[in-house]
C-alpha cells in the first residue's frame, strides 16, 4: 500500500511536470530564441522601474507612435507611471481629438483630456496598411503578452536587426531580423543611438531605448501586475496558514480512527 | 435524526421540510464512508469546489462582457483594466478552467486505478463521463469568447470537424456557425450556450452524487463495506479531510492566478481575431491535446486506417473525428471491458502496470497534440493513438480476465489495522 502511494505520488508529480514543461514549448517558432534579459518587473516581487517606463513612454511617443497605436490605454493610466495629475493633463492636451456630433450634428476637434484613449496614428487598419507598404503596424498595448517570449522577444526584436546572411534575399521595404518568425520584417529598424533625447541624464543608446520602451510596453500590457503580486503574497500566506490549521483539525479529528 | 435537541426554529423547519436530516444523510454523521479512503479521494470535492468558483466568477464576468465580434476582445480588456478587480475575476475564471480539468482528470484516473467504475457503480461512472463531455463543450465555447486569434481559429478548426460527417456534415456546420463562417452569430450562440452548460453540469453532478450515495464511495482496497467497523461518518472525518485538501489545492490554483496567470494560455489569444490571418500553429487548450493528437493521427497513410476496412468506407478525416469521439465514449464501457472480480489495481499487479502505461501514453498524446504534425511527432502520435485503443479494447478485457489477483483483505477494517501495525 505504502509503495503504491509513493508510486502514485511520483506519477502525479510527473503529470504536473509534464503539463508545466510541455505547455510553453508548443508555439516555438523557427526564429532564433531571444536571450533572457533582466527586467525590473520579473520575479515574484518585481515592479516596473518607473523612470525606465517614463523614458519608454517618451520613446513610444516620439518614435513608435508614428505608426503604432496603443488603443487600450487612456492618458489617465499614465498616472500609474508616476506622472503627476498636471503632467497627465498636459500630455493629454497635446493631442487633438475628434469628438461629436455636437448639437448641430457636426464633428469637432478639441484638445485631449486624461479620460481619452491614446490617439492612434491612423484612422483605421486599412489606412495604416496603406501607409506602410500594405502591412498593418499592430497595436502595441498587449504586445508583450501576445508574443512567445514576451518582453525578451520584444527587446530582442528591437535590437535584432542585422545584415541578411548571404543567400537570403530581402525584398524591397523589408528588413532582416533574426528574432522575427520568418526573419523578414516589414518594420524598418525603428531605433538608433540618440533616437530620443533623455532629460534625466540616462545615456541614450539604442539598447537603452529598447529596454525602456519594452518596460513601458510591459506595463501597458499588464498594468495590474504590481497589485496582483502584492495581493498574491497575502493570499498565499493566508492559504498556507489556513491549510496548516485545517491539517491540525484533521489530525485531531482522525486521532482515534483505527 | 434526533430532533429533540434542536433549536425550536430548526425543529419547526425540519418538521415541514427535513433539510437538516437531508444534509446529515448527505454529508453528515449519517453518511457512512469507508475509513480507508486516501487523498486521491479528495478530487471529487475539489471538482465541486472548482465548479462553484467557475459559476460565480463566470456570472460576474458575464455582467461586463459584450458578445459581439467588434467588442468582445476589447470588453475583455476593459474587464482586465477598468473593472474593479476585473483582472482577478478573469484570471480566476481563465485558470479555473485548467484547474477543473486537472482535478477531473486525476479524479478519473483514480477511478480507473481503483476500479471505482465496477458494479454496482457503473451508472455513477457513466454519468461522470457525461460530465466530462459537458465540461469539454463548455470549455471549448468559453475559449472562443475573448475573440482572440486562437479563439477564432480554434473555433474554425473544431467546428469544421463536423463537416466530415457524410451527407449532413455541411448543414451541421452551417447550423453551428449560424452562417457560412465563424462570425457574430457563432459568438452569440456560443456565449448563450457557455452560460447555459454549467447549469447542465450542475444537474449532472446532482445525479452523479445521488448515484454515489446509493452504494457510497468505493475505496482503495476495492472490497465492499461489510460492517459498521469499516466506515466512519462523513462528518467530521471527511469534511475536515476535504477542507484540508481544498486549502492545498487553492494554494496551487492561486499561485497560477497571481504569479503565472497566462501560463496555460496561448500568447496568440491576446491578438484580436482576424479571419484573414491564420496563426502558424493552431493548438487547442492543453486539456484537449491528447484528443487532438488522436484526431490528427488519422492520415491517409496511417496503418490503422489504410490497411483496414476503415479505408473502404470513409475518408481519413472522418475516421479521425470518429476516433476522437470514440476515445472518450469508450470510457463509458469500462465497467464491462474490465471483467475482473477484484476492483482495485493494488491487488492486480499486471493491470496496475497496464494502468501506468496507459497513463504515460495519455501524457505522450498530450505532448504530441501540442507539436506540429510533422516528422517523428506524427509517427509517435500514431503509435500512441493505436496504444490508447489497444489498452481499452484488448489489454483491459484480456488482462482483467486472465490475471489472477493477489488475495484481498477480509475487510476494510482488517486492512486498516494491518497497515497500522
Amino acid at each position: 500500500m505504502k509503495m503504491n502511494m509513493i508510486k502514485t505520488a511520483v506519477a502525479a508529480l510527473a503529470l504536473v511536470g509534464a503539463v508545466t514543461t510541455a505547455v510553453p514549448a508548443f508555439a516555438a517558432g523557427e526564429a532564433a530564441k531571444p536571450p533572457k534579459q533582466t527586467w525590473s518587473f520579473s520575479g515574484l516581487f518585481g515592479t516596473y522601474d518607473r523612470a525606465a517606463a517614463q523614458r519608454g513612454f517618451q520613446v513610444y511617443k516620439e518614435v513608435c507612435a508614428s505608426c503604432h497605436g496603443m488603443s487600450l490605454l487612456s492618458y489617465r493610466h499614465l498616472a500609474d507611471l508616476g506622472f503627476s495629475e498636471d503632467e497627465v493633463k498636459a500630455i493629454a492636451a497635446s493631442y487633438e481629438i475628434e469628438d461629436g456630433p455636437d448639437a448641430d450634428g457636426e464633428m469637432f476637434e478639441r484638445s485631449g483630456i486624461p479620460a481619452d484613449r491614446f490617439v492612434s496614428p491612423f484612422p483605421n487598419k486599412n489606412a495604416a496598411a496603406a501607409s506602410n507598404n500594405g502591412k498593418f503596424p499592430p497595436d502595441l498595448t498587449l504586445m508583450t503578452k501576445a508574443r512567445v517570449g514576451g518582453a525578451d522577444y520584444v527587446y530582442g526584436l528591437l535590437v535584432g536587426y542585422e545584415d541578411a546572411p548571404s543567400g537570403v534575399e530581402v525584398p524591397d521595404g523589408g528588413s532582416y531580423n533574426k528574432y522575427f518568425p520568418g526573419q523578414i520584417i516589414a518594420m524598418a529598424p525603428p531605433l538608433v543611438d540618440e533616437a530620443v533625447e533623455y532629460t534625466d541624464g540616462t545615456k541614450p543608446t539604442m539598447a537603452q531605448h529598447a529596454k525602456d520602451v519594452t518596460t513601458f510596453m510591459a506595463w501597458a500590457a499588464e498594468p495590474e501586475m504590481e497589485e496582483r503580486k502584492r495581493m498574491g503574497i497575502k493570499v498565499l500566506l493566508f492559504l498556507l496558514v489556513l491549510s496548516g490549521l485545517l491539517y491540525a483539525v484533521k489530525r485531531k479529528v482522525w486521532e482515534n480512527v483505527h | 435524526m434526533d430532533t429533540n435537541n434542536m433549536h425550536p426554529v430548526m425543529k419547526w423547519v425540519e418538521h415541514r421540510l427535513p433539510v437538516f436530516s437531508f444534509l446529515d444523510h448527505s454529508l453528515g454523521t449519517q453518511y457512512p464512508t469507508p475509513k480507508n479512503l486516501n487523498y486521491w479521494w479528495n478530487f471529487g470535492s475539489l471538482a465541486g469546489l472548482v465548479l462553484v468558483i467557475m459559476i460565480i466568477s463566470g456570472i460576474v464576468l458575464a455582467m461586463h462582457y459584450t458578445p459581439h465580434v467588434d467588442h468582445a476582445f476589447n470588453s475583455v480588456e476593459r474587464i482586465m483594466r477598468d473593472v474593479n478587480y476585473g483582472w482577478l475575476i478573469r484570471y480566476i475564471h481563465m485558470n479555473g478552467g485548467s484547474m477543473f480539468f486537472i482535478v477531473v482528470y486525476i479524479h478519473m484516473f483514480r477511478g480507473l486505478y481503483f476500479g471505482s467504475y465496477q458494479a454496482p457503480r457503473e451508472l455513477l461512472w457513466i454519468i461522470g463521463v457525461f460530465i466530462l463531455l459537458a465540461m469539454m463543450a463548455t470549455a471549448f465555447m468559453g475559449y472562443v469568447l475573448p475573440w482572440g486569434q486562437m479563439s477564432f481559429w480554434g473555433a474554425t478548426v473544431i467546428t469544421n470537424l463536423f463537416s466530415a460527417i457524410p451527407l449532413v456534415g455541411d448543414s451541421i456546420v452551417t447550423l453551428l456557425w449560424g452562417g457560412f463562417s465563424v462570425d457574430n452569430p457563432t459568438l452569440n450562440r456560443f456565449f448563450a450556450l457557455h452560460f447555459l452548460m454549467p447549469f447542465v453540469i450542475v444537474g449532472l453532478v446532482v445525479i452523479h452524487i445521488w448515484a454515489l450515495h446509493v452504494h457510497g464511495s468505493s475505496n482503495p482496497t476495492g472490497i465492499d463495506v461489510k460492517s459498521e467497523q469499516d466506515t466512519i461518518g462523513f462528518h467530521p472525518y471527511f469534511t475536515t479531510k476535504d477542507l484540508f485538501g481544498m486549502g492545498i489545492f487553492l494554494i496551487f490554483f492561486m499561485f497560477f492566478v497571481f504569479y503565472a496567470p497566462n501560463f496555460f494560455g496561448e500568447p496568440d489569444n491576446y491578438i484580436p481575431a482576424d479571419p484573414l490571418v491564420t496563426p502558424a500553429h493552431i493548438v487547442p487548450e492543453w486539456y484537449f491535446l491528447p484528443f487532438y493528437a488522436i484526431l490528427r493521427a488519422f492520415t491517409p497513410d496511417y496503418i490503422v486506417y489504410a490497411w483496414t476496412p476503415l479505408a473502404w468506407i470513409m475518408e481519413a478525416k472522418l475516421a479521425g473525428v470518429l476516433a476522437m469521439f470514440a476515445s472518450i465514449l469508450l470510457l463509458l464501457f469500462m465497467p464491462w471491458l474490465d471483467g475482473s472480480k477484484v476492483r482495485s489495481c493494488s491487488f492486480r499487479p499486471i493491470m496496475a502496470m497496464a494502468f501506468w502505461l496507459f497513463f504515460l501514453n495519455c501524457l505522450v498524446l498530450g505532448y504530441i497534440g501540442g507539436k506540429p504534425a510533422e516528422g517523428i511527432f506524427v509517427t509517435i502520435g500514431q503509435f500512441s493513438t493505436f496504444y490508447y485503443f489497444a489498452h481499452l479494447l484488448v489489454i483491459v478485457p484480456l488482462v482483467s480476465r486472465l490475471e489472477r489477483p493477489k488475495p484481498v483483505p477480509d475487510s476494510i477494517n482488517a486492512s486498516v489495522l494491518k497497515a497500522a501495525e
